[in-house]
Order: structure tokens, then C-alpha cells, then sequence
């Protein structure tokens, strides 16, 4: 399951300038991963994760180092280009779902095309659809404040994949839902992984961590080290292929 | 890329927002509508005052020239020598032949004299002014013949005893019956009706003179010809005022002087002026200029502009600041909101457009609604102030285009605001 990576990172480096004191919050991060992949970054708080999953979401710039998404180096781009990059290739999942309070549940889905500048009418199908996915096309004309919480998490899930990304960032989808809806998203993006999605989560915790293909563990600001992980997925691929590659470290 | 349905669309995501705080909108927009409404309201008065003062100083005549009797400061009386108080001033017929024969660019000259005196028939009985004056006032005053005749020559010469009245003054005359040829008395004299009228506009009804007090009472005149009003009224007249006993002796009370044209105005009172201070010993006329008083109106009309402009401005500012004030707890409000959208692909522009669009929303949304109780205010002065009011089409689009642009202007800051926002920390904020 080689493919071309759709994420290089090159000595990434990030300084904070905090005026008397210079706060160095990636030293040299490098790193490739592969479309289709699922990643979860774990690590203590400071270990500089919140920085690298700014960085991977082009919310920010590196202070040094090189950042190819999909072949293409964000890196030194601006602020337009990186926000057109956003909306064309990212796909983003926030702890505190973040829908939009005034719009209903399929115009959230739509705000990413909206900015690139694709009505409504053109993409309403797309967009129930991905309502239909996340089990949400009864619900397409509820405000946010109607549905509970499981439910504003799968209108954002539904909402990363309307642009068909590169990549959905997930920022502790589960924290704010009690465990049995955080599996019930877990087994969507699960699914959604399955279906070819690249996913690259940060999380806390261990259990969701364990459903990522690869745990990359960061420390004051490099990656400590990384567990590739067999999952379930792996092992019935290796049995249905019967499958000669070399099987990811246990 | 901002094209024409994502600005509708961003119009309609604008008022959705708006409508989630309606109080605090609602609240906002008041700054905006009573600036454009009392834009509005005060331009449609002034326009109406202004209006009225112009067509009242049209009314005289803009080719005219008026010259006026007027009684001279008590000290300055010379003429009272030791006799029982008989003040003696004003125009004579001597004045008004020189200015016959001497000033150039005169079309017409009308002499006129106005006594008050009370007119009577039967148990009726109206305090009145009675003007003896020529046939030509008729034409140089605009007057409207409703019935029967105006004075004519021969009346002037037969210095016959006929008059024309306003209807005004028939009316109260003669509730029951035709007034024509009917016999009223003025003084000692009899005098037939021959004529009714209708005044286009009094002379004594000058801008300045007050509306509303100028109104009845000299609307009650009576014309008899100019001989007869010499030779039945004589040259002194007497006056009771409060128990003491008063007498004056004028000839003439008013001269109109009618010049071919507008041109000749200017040097005809340099010359009126020179020859009455030449010929009166003391200040005893007043020399007025229609022309005159209509620029400066105008230019009355121009100073109030210039300070209803600065009204408008200032409370339009006040507005605005309002706006200003409410957008910026928004954009702090919405901060994460500003955040998810540029995570989600929006760029600096496109905040920006969003939170201008609300703004110009907001304040266009004033604007309208300003609009609508702007031109309702002048209707309400009109009817409970009886003042004349003139809502005019360009001060509906300048007030609604100031609000416009209060909203543009005030809306630059906090959209400017919002938009710098970095998105992390946007997305960070509680």
C-alpha cells in the first residue's frame, strides 16, 4: 500500500518570538505521509502538536524548513494563497465542531465551496449527499443549536469532505462527546479511512489513538517516536490478499 | 472570487446575522434613522419656508421698486411747532412727478395712499385699509379681477365716488347679498362698489413680517381712485390711539415704481435714493427692492443649508459611531466564527466583505426606514404647524447615499478588524 506521500515535511522549524525570549516550538520536524494514511500525533501539552497540526492546516507559516502538500510547497506562500490552499485541499474537524450558529445544517456543509466561489445551487446535491453520509439528511434545515452534540460532529465531518481534501485534520474530534458518540464518530472516520481518506488526527487519547495506522509521539517539539499499528483493517487485508508485503512494525 | 451571487448571498448571510440580535440591531439602525429623518425633515422646512418667502417676494414684483412713507423717530419730528402734534412726513406728489419725468428705465409709476379707516354698510362694520391709487395697479400688482370692474381713468378724473374691494372684505360686508353697486361708507363719504378683487400677494406681507399674523386684516382693502382719496380724505389725517389724539400729514404713502426690466434696477435706486435725500430733509422713506430681498433670501436659504448640512453631518456621525460601536463588540462576539471561516478557506477580502456588507445593511437598512419617516415628519409639521414644507427628490437620495456611506465608512475599522484576526488565535478565542 506504497503511494506517492501527499505530505512532505522537510526540517520544519517554528519559533515564537515573544519579544525578550525566542520559544522554539518545532526543531527540525521531518516527516512524509502517505495518501490514504490514518495519523494520530499524541503527546503533552508543550510537546509542540497544537503547532504542528497549525503548520500541517496552513494556518501558520514555518519559521524555517519546507512543507509539500500534494507536491506543492506551502511554505512561503502568502496569506490569500494559503487560505485558497484551506479551502481547496484541507478538510478541517475541531474539538468544538465550530459549526456557524446563523446558518442551517447544509449551508454549513457548503461554507468551503462558498469560498471558491460555488453557489449553492450548483453544489446542493453534493452537499445533501454528504449530509446523507454522516446520517444527517433528515436534519438538513436545523440550526446548530438544534442537534446534539454527535450530531454537529458529523455536519463538520460532513462539512471537511465537501472540497474532496487532500487531507482531514482532526483536532480531538472526540473531546467534547461522551464515549459512546465519540465511537460513533471514531467509526466514521474509520469508515471514512476505508473509503481512501488521509486522516491525520491529534488527540490525547489512547483509545483513539489506536485506531490510527501510525501514533507519531511528540516531545518539546520533535517527533519522540512513532508506532505503526496493525489494525484490524490490515490484518484483513493481509488475509484477503494474502499479502507478501512486510507487515507493519507491531 | 466575489462575483454577483456571492454578494447576494453575502447580503442575504449579512441580515441572517443581523436578525439574530434584533433588539441590538434594531437599536442601531435608530442612530441612522433619526439622522436621515431629520435630514430629511428639516431640508423639506427650510425648502418650504424658503419657498414661500421667494414666491411672496416674487409676488412684488422683481421689476419693481418700492418706496415707502415712513414716520420719522419722534425727535426728529421738525414739523411740529408748538401746534397740537401733527407730524408731517413722507413721499409727496411732487416726488412722484420728479421721479416721473427724471428716471430713466420707468415703465410704470403708481402713487398710492393707504389709510385705515373702517368701512360700513349697514350694521356691518370692518376695519379696513382704503388705497387710493391709479388704474395701473391692477397690472402692476398682479391684481385678479373676480366680478364686475377695476378703477379706471375717468374714475380718476371725475374723481367719482366708486370703489373695488377684496372678497374678503365683501364677504364680510355683505354675508346676504350681491355686492355690486351697493353703497358702502368709508369716513363721510359713500362710495359704489363697482368691482371685486382678489390680491395676489400684499406688499406689507414681506418675508420677516410673520406668517401668520400678516393675514386677515389686510386682506381687507378697499381701492378708490387716487383724486378721490385727496380730495374726500384731505392731507391730514387723524389718528385716536389710547385717549391721546394724533395727527399726521402725508400725501403719498407708497410709491411702486415698475422698470422695463431687471437691469435698470440697480442704477434707478442709486438715483431714487440720491434725489429723496436731496428733496427730504429727514429719513422719512424706505426704499425697498424685490429683487434685492429675493437674493437675499437666496442667500439666507444657502446659510441654512450650510447649517442644516453641518446638523446632518454631525448627527449622522453619531450614528455612525454607533455602528461603529456595535460592529466591533460583533466582530470580537464572532471571533471564532472569523476564525472557522478563514480555516475554511476564506480569505482577508472575504471577511472583510462580510462584515461591510452588515454594515452597509445595517445602516441602509436605517437609511430606508429614515427615508420613510423623514418624508412623513414635514407632512405632520405641514398639517399641525400650518408651515409650508417641501420634501424634494435630492435630499431623499443625498440622506439615503450619506447613510450609505456612513455605513461603508464606519464599517472599515471593525471589518479591517476582523479580518487581521489571526486565525489561530481566532479559533482559540472562547
Amino acid at each position: 500500500m506504497s503511494s506517492s506521500p501527499i505530505i512532505r515535511l522537510e526540517g520544519l522549524e517554528k519559533t515564537y518570538d515573544l519579544g525578550a525570549i525566542k520559544v522554539q516550538a518545532l526543531r527540525g520536524v521531518s516527516l512524509d505521509i502517505e495518501a490514504g494514511s490514518y495519523v494520530a500525533i499524541m503527546g503533552p501539552s508543550g510537546s509542540g502538536k497544537s503547532t504542528m497540526l497549525n503548520l500541517l492546516g496552513c494556518l501558520d507559516r514555518p519559521s524555517a524548513g519546507a512543507y509539500y502538500l500534494g507536491g506543492e510547497d506551502v511554505s512561503k506562500m502568502d496569506d490569500d494563497q494559503l487560505s485558497a490552499v484551506r479551502g481547496k485541499h484541507l478538510g478541517f474537524i475541531f474539538q468544538s465542531y465550530n459549526l456557524i450558529d446563523q446558518l442551517s445544517v447544509i449551508e454549513n456543509i457548503h461554507v468551503p465551496l462558498f469560498y471558491q466561489g460555488r453557489d449553492m445551487n450548483e453544489c446542493f446535491d453534493h452537499c445533501v449527499k454528504l449530509a446523507e453520509l454522516v446520517g444527517l439528511g433528515h436534519r438538513l434545515h436545523h440550526r446548530p443549536k438544534e442537534l446534539s452534540g454527535g450530531q454537529q460532529q458529523r455536519v463538520a465531518i460532513a462539512r471537511s469532505l465537501v472540497n474532496d481534501p487532500l487531507m482531514i485534520l482532526a483536532d480531538e474530534p472526540t473531546g467534547n462527546l461522551d464515549s459512546a458518540t465519540g465511537t460513533e464518530i471514531l467509526n466514521l472516520l474509520d469508515k471514512l479511512n476505508a473509503e481512501g481518506k488521509t486522516i491525520v488526527l491529534v488527540t490525547h487519547g489512547e483509545e483513539v489513538a489506536e485506531r490510527a495506522h501510525r501514533v507519531l509521539h511528540m516531545k518539546d517539539g520533535a517527533i519522540d517516536h512513532e508506532i505503526h499499528q496493525r489494525t484490524l483493517q490490515h490484518v484483513v487485508e493481509e488475509l484477503e490478499h494474502d499479502s507478501v508485503e512486510e507487515p507493519p512494525a507491531p | 472570487m466575489i462575483n454577483a451571487p456571492a454578494i447576494l448571498l453575502t447580503v442575504h448571510l449579512g441580515i441572517k446575522s443581523l436578525l439574530l440580535h434584533k433588539l441590538r440591531t434594531a437599536l442601531t439602525m435608530l442612530g441612522i434613522i433619526f439622522g436621515v429623518c431629520s435630514v430629511i425633515a428639516m431640508l423639506a422646512i427650510g425648502e418650504g419656508a424658503s419657498y414661500a418667502a421667494q414666491q411672496r417676494i416674487k409676488a412684488l414684483g422683481s421689476n419693481n421698486i418700492i418706496i415707502n412713507s415712513v414716520k420719522p423717530d419722534e425727535d426728529s419730528v421738525v414739523g411740529s411747532r408748538g401746534r397740537s402734534r401733527v407730524s408731517e412726513y413722507g413721499l409727496t406728489y411732487s416726488d412722484a412727478g420728479r421721479l416721473q419725468t427724471t428716471l430713466s428705465g420707468l415703465q410704470y409709476i403708481l402713487p398710492m395712499r393707504i389709510i385705515r379707516e373702517s368701512v360700513r354698510f349697514n350694521r356691518f362694520n370692518v376695519p379696513s385699509q382704503i388705497i387710493g391709487t391709479h388704474p395701473s395697479y391692477k397690472q402692476i400688482t398682479g391684481l385678479e379681477l373676480v366680478r364686475g370692474r377695476f378703477l379706471t381713468q375717468n374714475d380718476e378724473i371725475h374723481i367719482d365716488n366708486v370703489c373695488a374691494m377684496t372678497i374678503s372684505l365683501a364677504g364680510q360686508l355683505f354675508p346676504f347679498q350681491d355686492p355690486l353697486d351697493e353703497e358702502v361708507r368709508v369716513g363721510t363719504g359713500y362710495y359704489r362698489v363697482v368691482g371685486l378683487v382678489r390680491e395676489k400677494s400684499s406688499i406689507d406681507k414681506r418675508p420677516g413680517a410673520g406668517a401668520a399674523d400678516s393675514g386677515k386684516a389686510l386682506d381687507n382693502n378697499l381701492y378708490i381712485p387716487l383724486s378721490c382719496a385727496r380730495s374726500r380724505f384731505g392731507e391730514t389725517l387723524f389718528r385716536r390711539s389710547a385717549g391721546s389724539f394724533e395727527a399726521e400729514r402725508v400725501q403719498l404713502h407708497r410709491i411702486i415704481l415698475q422698470m422695463v426690466d431687471t437691469d435698470a434696477i440697480e442704477p434707478a435706486e442709486r438715483d431714487i435714493e440720491a434725489m429723496l435725500r436731496h428733496f427730504h430733509g429727514k429719513k422719512d422713506y424706505e426704499i425697498i427692492v424685490p429683487l434685492q430681498l429675493l437674493r437675499e433670501a437666496e442667500e439666507t436659504k444657502r446659510t441654512f443649508n450650510v447649517v442644516l448640512g453641518s446638523i446632518a453631518a454631525i448627527s449622522l456621525l453619531v450614528g455612525g459611531i454607533g455602528i461603529m460601536n456595535i460592529m466591533l463588540a460583533t466582530v470580537t462576539e464572532r471571533t471564532r466564527e472569523i476564525g472557522v471561516r478563514r480555516a475554511l478557506g476564506a480569505r482577508k477580502k472575504d471577511i472583510i466583505t462580510q462584515f461591510l456588507v452588515e454594515t452597509v445593511v445595517l445602516s441602509l437598512g436605517g437609511g430606508v426606514i429614515g427615508v420613510a419617516v423623514g418624508v412623513l415628519v414635514p407632512l405632520l409639521v405641514s398639517h399641525f404647524a400650518k408651515m409650508p414644507t417641501i420634501v424634494t427628490l435630492w435630499s431623499l437620495a443625498l440622506s439615503f447615499g450619506i447613510s450609505g456611506l456612513t455605513g461603508i465608512i464606519f464599517g472599515l475599522y471593525p471589518a479591517s478588524r476582523a479580518a487581521n484576526l489571526s486565525p489561530i488565535e481566532a479559533l482559540r478565542h472562547e
